[in-house]
């Protein structure tokens, strides 16, 4: 798991384009769907920790986004709270409630637990919708604040927000790959591999699955706080299951249990959502069965089919024609040596 | 005696798949449990790992009751196990997917892992040299790079065993170590278990083999519709009526029981 030349260059250069994104593309309608996208790229990454890494596909997502971005925005508004303690409430909270849905819900296994929390999520969205007195119900949570100025700094522009939310982006990748990428991470991994192997080396499923659970939930809370103070009105829809099925979509489609598909997936979808805005609702009948094909012929989405192609391609480039058959050879004695020892 | 089993019973519903079954595993030396499809071995290993808890008996290991423990529990007091078919993450490598055997050796957690501090480098470290120690233990630092699912069934049946050995047990529980794979690689997994042995581990493991078993084991417990029938060396096993009843008379009904 060691990163190679290739990848950490190819990062930079991905840092290096976003960062100047805003200067090149100069109008601020691409900017602000941009920023979107990363917002909730940034959830999906929390979705990616816990239904990628850890094999519990939590289907509640959507609903902890909203406690993020409520939770921020009600502090904000109604209390009075400057913007960078509300957001930093935002996620405890958000991760508070996870830590205790997580408890309950993490006792079942599989599609229950897929079931079970879909009926979280839609409790979530109900009592933010009909909460009025705390969450303004349908008629919508409005003027929370820009984010608080930061010494100099001021966060009242699209763009400033734009590099706001793309500096918690790269937080946000940065502290998944350390934690994917570490004994944590692994033990994570071995759970979504087998559950069974997992408890017979000694990992602790309960404890593991509810890290990750919270640690899911307190991204998708981030997000929810990043959110409200960008659209700056928040409505019940956003804690909507169909929110949660658009994560998802966004994770199957870069590429689940991958670094960089949430990424890949969300940015892709946003935009390409972005360009067929004439069509409306009817955009569906294009995604529906683009979807199934995706699941049927790349089930680990974009990601998993580049690794393929360049796993084949890196397999035929070990191979040159006139090496073909002495390496061929050498391979099958391998096999045979192995199954000797 | 490092593990002790009294009277231990285990019931689904109406069914007895285990029935006060005693057993003591001496330090050191092979036990083999066997039986026709269906007796119970799997329940037993099941049972003594913590899969599920007895419906009564006891289980002691080096001292301390376990009857109750969770499987992680378990393992982390040294008693290690492997599955019939070998759940090893295919698409990983043979070394990724033995680290974390380790895992429960440290105790790195989400802040150490965030901020890369000293105790996770030094523990990852640990792990990996582990794993390498547990492949070359086994015969596969060959293959250490390779995935899981390019290398042959046998070798795979080699990896599982790694990963029981890198949890640094005391106590290794082999359910059916040779299914699947041809006598000459059957010889070669016996090798392994004799090596196992020399190292200091204790082994008990549930097979079919008969010609492995009788070369084996130092012990031999039969188990029949969960109940235990005979027990003791391989040359009284081979001669004891109920066992040859077992196997080839009285028309061992293994459909209605449990495996």
């Amino acid at each position: 798991m060691r990163i190679s030349v290739a990848k950490r260059y190819g990062t930079l250069a991905l840092l290096a384009i976003a960062i100047l994104f805003p200067l090149v593309v100069q109008r601020e309608y691409f900017i602000y769907v941009m920023t979107l996208g990363y917002i909730w790229a940034i959830s999906v990454y929390g979705m990616n920790l816990l239904a990628g890494y850890t094999g519990q596909l939590s289907l509640a997502h959507a609903g902890f986004f909203a406690i993020g971005a409520y939770a921020t925005g009600i502090l904000t508004v109604k209390a009075q709270v400057p913007f960078w303690p509300a957001l930093l409430l935002g996620c405890i909270i958000t991760a508070i409630i996870g830590f205790f849905v997580g408890l309950i819900s993490l006792r079942t296994k599989e599609h229950y637990f897929a079931i079970f929390t879909l009926c979280v999520g839609f409790i979530l969205f109900l009592l933010i919708e009909r909460w009025d007195e705390l969450t303004e119900g349908v008629r919508g949570l409005i003027g929370i604040p820009y984010p608080g100025a930061i010494g100099p700094i001021t966060f009242e522009s699209v763009t400033s927000q734009y590099y706001l939310v793309l500096f918690f982006l790269v937080l946000t990748i940065f502290v998944i790959y350390r934690i994917v990428n570490s004994l944590v991470g692994r033990s994570f991994i071995a759970i979504r591999n087998s559950e069974e192997l997992a408890q017979t080396i000694g990992i602790h499923l309960m404890k593991n699955k509810l890290l990750s659970f919270v640690i899911s939930t307190f991204f998708a809370g981030l997000a929810g706080g990043l959110y409200a103070s960008f659209v700056r009105f928040l409505g019940p829809g956003i804690g909507n299951i169909t929110v949660t099925f658009d994560m998802l979509t966004y994770l199957l489609v870069g590429g689940i249990g991958s670094m960089a598909g949430p990424l890949i997936g969300t940015l892709l979808i946003t935009w390409i959502t972005q360009s067929l805005q004439f069509l409306q609702d009817y955009r569906m009948i294009i995604f529906g069965p683009i979807l199934v094909l995706l699941i049927i012929y790349m089930p680990y989405g974009i990601v998993g089919a580049a690794r393929t192609l360049w796993a084949k391609y890196k397999l035929r480039k070990a191979l040159p024609p006139e090496m073909k058959a002495p390496a061929v050879k050498e391979s099958l004695q391998q096999v045979e040596e192995g199954s000797k020892s | 005696m490092l593990l002790q089993v009294e009277k231990l019973t285990k019931r689904f519903g109406g069914l007895v798949a285990v029935n006060e079954v005693d057993l003591t595993v001496e330090k050191g030396k092979i036990t083999a449990i066997i039986g026709p499809n269906g007796a119970g071995k799997s329940t037993f290993f099941n049972l003594i790992s913590g899969f599920f808890p007895p419906t009564s008996g006891r289980i002691r290991f080096q001292d301390q009751d376990i009857t109750r423990m969770r499987p992680d529990q378990v393992a982390r007091l040294g008693i290690a196990r492997t599955f019939q078919t070998t759940h090893l993450f295919e698409q990983a490598t043979v070394l990724d997917n033995i680290i974390v055997g380790y895992r429960l050796r440290t105790r790195s957690g989400l802040w150490d892992a965030i901020f890369r501090t000293p105790r996770l480098k030094k523990e990852e470290r640990e792990s990996r040299e582990k794993a390498y120690e547990a492949l070359e233990f086994v015969g596969l630092t060959g293959m250490a790079d390779r995935l899981v699912a390019d290398i042959p069934q046998e070798a795979k049946k080699r990896v599982a065993i790694a990963l029981a050995m890198a949890t640094q047990p005391s106590l290794v529980l082999l359910d059916e170590p040779a299914g699947g794979i041809n006598p000459e690689e059957t010889d070669g997994l016996a090798e392994l278990i004799r090596k196992m042995v020399q190292s200091g581990l204790t082994i008990c493991l549930v097979e079919h083999k008969m010609k492995m078993i009788m070369n084996l084991a130092d012990k031999i417990m039969v188990l029949n519709h969960g109940t235990k029938i005979a027990e003791g060396t391989p040359e009284e096993i081979q001669k004891n009526p109920a066992v040859i009843e077992a196997y080839l008379g009285g028309g061992a009904d293994a459909d209605n029981q449990a495996t």
